[in-house]
């Protein structure tokens, strides 16, 4: 199936030796390891107040997506820089059977699990920037990055 | 960590400590559900003052938890959910629906006793 992109992004400069975090998505428990570990990075980025909600929300979802559709997978964390700009890069990727049709993923009120994650749009609404990736029987991973202010 | 529930009259508080997991959820749902019928509670305060993060399980647990305790014949009042809070809510599309909100605990216990009160004075 043919990959689509929601948003261009152009690549993004991190600065190296800066530690990503990797946090593997097996179980419930997981979703709150994963929005802590996020939460705790933003904050070490600059973010703040409603943000810090905002961005451990977002990958409570992406992290419960992985479970719901795919069983397993994996949040990886790390920092952004654009410019001068710093933000969250937040990856959720998995090997599951991926989605068949992702223009539709991408509508309100969309699903095919059984309507626990809370899909695909709301978590852009979040966001600044967000791409997906999906390809049948090899998976899905979802990009989605805010900026600090 | 288990959500503790304390009675205050005819009322039930569960005051949530921490961060909870699914699982956590689904224990209070349980808790709440049953112990509606053991003290014979009107109402159920839960207060979510100190969860940074309300997703759309949280969400929906909490839905169901109101409505199955209407269903047992009492009241469910969700109180404290935290400007941040209530703001990723709205951008993700989140809703309580039907169930009853109030700023802290005092303004949901005063809301309960106000409704004791109502439903009193239509039974004379």
């Amino acid at each position: 199936m043919a990959n689509e992109k929601f948003v261009n992004h152009q690549e993004d400069t991190v600065p190296p030796g800066l530690t990503q975090a990797v946090v593997p998505v097996t179980s419930a428990s997981d979703i709150v390891t994963a929005r802590q570990r996020g939460r705790a990075l933003a904050e070490q980025i600059g973010f703040a107040g409603s943000d810090l909600t905002v961005i451990a929300t977002v990958i409570s979802e992406l992290a419960r997506n992985i479970l719901e559709y795919a069983k397993s997978g994996e949040v990886v964390l790390s920092l952004g820089q654009r410019g001068s700009r710093v933000g969250i890069v937040i990856v959720a990727r998995d090997r599951g059977p991926g989605i068949p049709d992702l223009t539709k993923a991408m509508q309100d009120g969309y699903t095919t699990g059984r309507g626990l994650g809370l899909g695909l749009p709301g978590v852009r609404r979040l966001v600044d920037d967000f791409d997906i990736v999906s390809e049948l029987q090899k998976g899905t991973t979802v990009t989605v990055k805010k900026w600090a202010h | 960590m288990r959500v503790p529930i304390l009675k205050q009259g005819y009322y039930l508080i569960a005051s949530i400590q921490s961060a909870l997991s699914d699982e956590d959820l689904l224990h209070l749902r349980d808790d709440l559900v049953e112990r509606v019928g053991r003290y014979r509670s009107r109402g159920a305060i839960i207060d979510v003052t100190v969860l940074d993060v309300m997703d759309s399980f949280a969400v929906r647990t909490l839905r169901g938890i109101a409505h199955m305790i209407r269903l047992r014949g009492a009241q469910t009042l969700i109180v404290g959910i935290q400007p941040e809070v209530a703001f990723a809510m709205v951008q993700l599309g989140l809703t309580l629906g039907d169930v009853t909100t109030a700023l802290d605990l005092e303004e949901g216990l005063a809301y309960l006793n106000q409704q004791a009160e109502a439903s009193r004075q239509h039974g004379e």
